[in-house]
């Protein structure tokens, strides 16, 4: 029997707007059973060749069909142990669900994010070897790498510089998109595995790599790209111009949006603009408007050029925040406080490298916003602390340079995720952490 | 979680503790800060390494708002939730001759480790302020690591009556002077740079800017330096004073005023 594609409910975009709870409820039992019986069970799964964690969809599906969840969860966790984490954030629609031959495709993530929240997560016994290995930082790369390290025996230590471990997913990511709940859920069971998280410990200031190295036998570096980028505009510094970065950290990891029983304070403004077309401005505008605010994304390229994910986009236009595409800011104004943004209008023009067409202003076409809060979400660069503290090969946004093995240029010492590209996704520095981890384990293996 | 060995009240809501964190103590070095959180609903603020031992570091406070009066209510062998550190950049240890420390209100606590370290190989005079004799403190510790010290009070109280920068302009007058360090006031800093970038003394000033996660991350603390944006958290505390802009400094330590209002009302409901 033929079944319609399930969609979960979501919390309609008038009362959301008010709140900070998930937007998605994921899917009930039932609904899960049904888009689980419409997976073809393919032979040969093309799904599983677009997934990056490498997880066994065709037999977790097929669990969930027979209403067999803790078997469908036991399956993904073989493979991936942040699964209610990319059941949420993963651009699936990219990945997994680009290549599955149902029509309308199978929602893969949603039926992982189903499995996460519906069964309990269960640490096996692992006999441990008696090497050890420090992850510095434990944002996605950081967590993968750990999971599966500690998954084939090795004894491993996080160091988080933040007072809560997660990293993006805790300072970054709002709650309306990926509850803290399911973050600190999923690092509980990583915890569970053996792994130990220091918090509060910054690497290149408490303790430096040299140090690690003579306590462990190897160190992974997964520090992020937590270094927000300024456009270098007059009026940048004037108050109530925050980093995307500053505003996501009050708001995500100290609360602010609870101010003022939780103490970390931010401005609340009638009229604001973000600048930015990547999941990060889109987070930023979604977190002001639950604050209270109109919200005018502008972006300089069209909203087909967009880098943010289709359906947050999506979300935000439901949510009554506007766009202004093709526009580019060239002066914040503002005596104190800001009082508006002077932009230019941009026309596409040939493409660039990434194949994406070059923005050009038009001359004449000044136009002025008014506004009392501009948030810069122009992207984030290679956290430098560690970079600035040791000999390590650099690249040119400071990124630590890496071999196709994740080795750096110091023996023993290995770094991967957004700390060596640049800025990515979660599922990107998830995947490195989880091949790092392997190479990690070969060569501690051959000496 | 850290533990409060050790409590005093210094002066007139100021208060020191010593807390227990002996990794960061081991790494502390002059010029230091940490990040500190009280509890689980806490705010993150920097607070100056003001001096360490093996076991503890010292933080000397004023009570000014929210989050330091409640520190402030804290005893010894109570806790705080985190305590993450050393960060920002220690001063560098050089011989350069004559050093004077310009330091008013809290800033004392700050020049204290400073002195300390630079002490032996350069002459160090220390002017050091506050508005009356009741807010002084660590006046003992300063003038026993100093070669010469000068105590000035607004109201005459104690030492000399007026501001740190007009015994700074006398000093000037008097004393071949090599370098200038400066901690306190925004406004006092400022006023102690405009001074001395007219005599062409090199002057280094130690911002407070407001930080969140004090690693670098979200650029609350940034201000124009030579022009360009600098963060006080990773590429300072210290900076040379004069190309600090300061008049946007003193604008963005202003951000958050009805805020700390607030904050402080919704507590006594």
């Amino acid at each position: 029997m033929e079944s319609e594609e399930q969609k979960p409910e979501e919390q309609k975009p008038e009362e959301r707007i008010h709140n900070f709870n998930e937007v998605c409820f994921g899917y009930t039992k039932e609904q899960a059973i049904k888009e689980a019986k419409r997976c073809l069970q393919c032979q040969l799964p093309l799904c599983e060749k677009g997934c990056p964690a490498g997880i066994s969809i065709k037999k977790f599906i097929k669990h969930i069909a027979d209403e067999e969840f803790d078997l469908a969860l036991k399956t993904i966790l073989e493979k991936n142990s942040l699964p209610g984490i990319c059941g949420r954030v993963c651009p699936a629609e990219e990945q997994c669900k680009k290549s599955c031959i149902s029509r309308p495709a199978i929602n893969i993530a949603l039926l992982e994010r189903f499995a996460a929240d519906n069964a309990e997560k269960i640490a096996k016994n692992i006999k441990k070897t008696c090497k050890k290995i420090a992850v510095i930082g434990s944002g996605p790369a950081g967590l993968a790498c750990s999971s599966d390290l500690a998954l084939m025996g090795y004894e491993v230590v996080v160091y988080e510089a933040l007072h809560k471990p997660g990293g993006v997913l805790t300072y970054g990511i709002p709650e309306f998109r990926l509850t803290k709940k399911i973050v600190m859920d999923e690092v509980n069971y990583i915890k569970k595995l053996g792994v130990n998280i220091k918090l509060n410990s910054v690497i290149g200031k408490l303790f430096g790599i040299d140090e690690l190295l003579k306590k462990y036998d190897a160190v992974f570096i997964a520090t992020g790209a937590g270094l927000p980028y300024f456009l270098g505009i007059e009026g940048e510094n004037l108050n109530n111009v925050y980093s995307a970065n500053e505003f996501l950290t009050r708001n995500n990891l100290m609360k602010a949006y609870k101010f003022p029983e939780y103490i970390t304070p931010v401005k609340k403004s009638k009229k604001t603009v973000v600048i930015g077309g990547g999941n990060v401005a889109v987070d930023a505008a979604r977190v002001a408007k639950r604050l209270g605010s109109d919200v005018t994304i502008i972006y300089r390229r069209s909203r087909k050029e967009m880098p943010g994910r289709d359906k947050e986009i999506k979300h935000a236009e439901e949510e009554g925040i506007e766009f202004r595409f093709l526009a580019n800011p060239i002066k914040i104004t503002g005596k104190h406080d800001v009082n508006g943004i002077e932009c230019i209008s941009m026309k596409l023009t040939k493409l660039d490298d990434s194949g994406r067409k070059i923005p050009m202003p038009v001359q004449g076409s000044e136009f002025k916003i008014a506004c009392n809060q501009v948030i810069v979400a122009i992207g984030q660069g290679p956290n430098p602390l560690i970079g600035k503290t040791i000999n390590l090969n650099t690249g040119k946004k400071r990124n630590i340079i890496v071999d196709t093995d994740y080795q750096t240029s110091i023996k023993n010492v290995f770094a991967g995720g957004d700390i060596t590209s640049g800025s990515a996704t979660v599922i990107k520095a998830i995947s490195d952490g989880k091949k790092a981890a392997k190479i990690i384990d070969e060569k501690l293996k051959r000496g | 979680m850290y533990k409060i060995r050790e409590k005093k009240v210094l002066a007139e809501k100021t208060v020191m503790m010593k807390i227990i964190a002996p990794d960061i103590a081991k790494k502390a070095k002059p010029g230091n800060f940490v990040m500190l959180r009280i509890d689980e609903k806490g705010e993150r603020i920097p607070l100056t390494i003001a001096d360490h031992d093996l076991k503890t570091i010292t933080i000397i406070f004023l009570v000014v708002g929210r989050t330091t009066e409640d520190l402030s209510k804290l005893d010894e062998g109570d806790y705080v939730l985190d305590v993450a550190g050393p960060l920002g950049n220690p001063i560098e240890i050089k011989n350069y001759g004559t050093v004077v420390f310009v330091a008013g209100g809290l800033g004392i606590a700050a020049i204290y480790p400073q002195l300390k370290s630079l002490k032996g190989s350069n002459k160090i005079i220390s002017i050091i302020g506050a508005k009356t004799k009741e807010l002084l403190f660590l006046v003992d510790e300063i003038k026993e690591n100093s070669d010469e010290t000068i105590i000035c009070t607004d109201d005459g109280s104690y030492g000399k009556k007026g501001f740190v920068t007009d015994a700074l302009k006398e000093l000037i007058e008097q004393e071949q002077i090599n370098h200038i360090i400066t901690i306190g006031p925004t406004i006092m800093m400022k006023a102690v740079s405009d001074i001395t970038k007219d005599k062409n003394i090199k002057t280094t000033a130690s911002i407070n800017s407001i930080m969140v996660d004090g690693i670098g991350m979200c650029g609350s603390c940034r201000v124009h330096v030579n022009n360009k944006i600098r963060f006080a958290c990773v590429d300072g505390p210290e900076f040379n004073a004069h190309q600090i802009d300061w008049d946007e400094l003193i604008k963005r330590n202003s951000k958050y005023k009805e805020e700390e209002h607030e904050c402080m009302y919704s507590k006594d409901k």
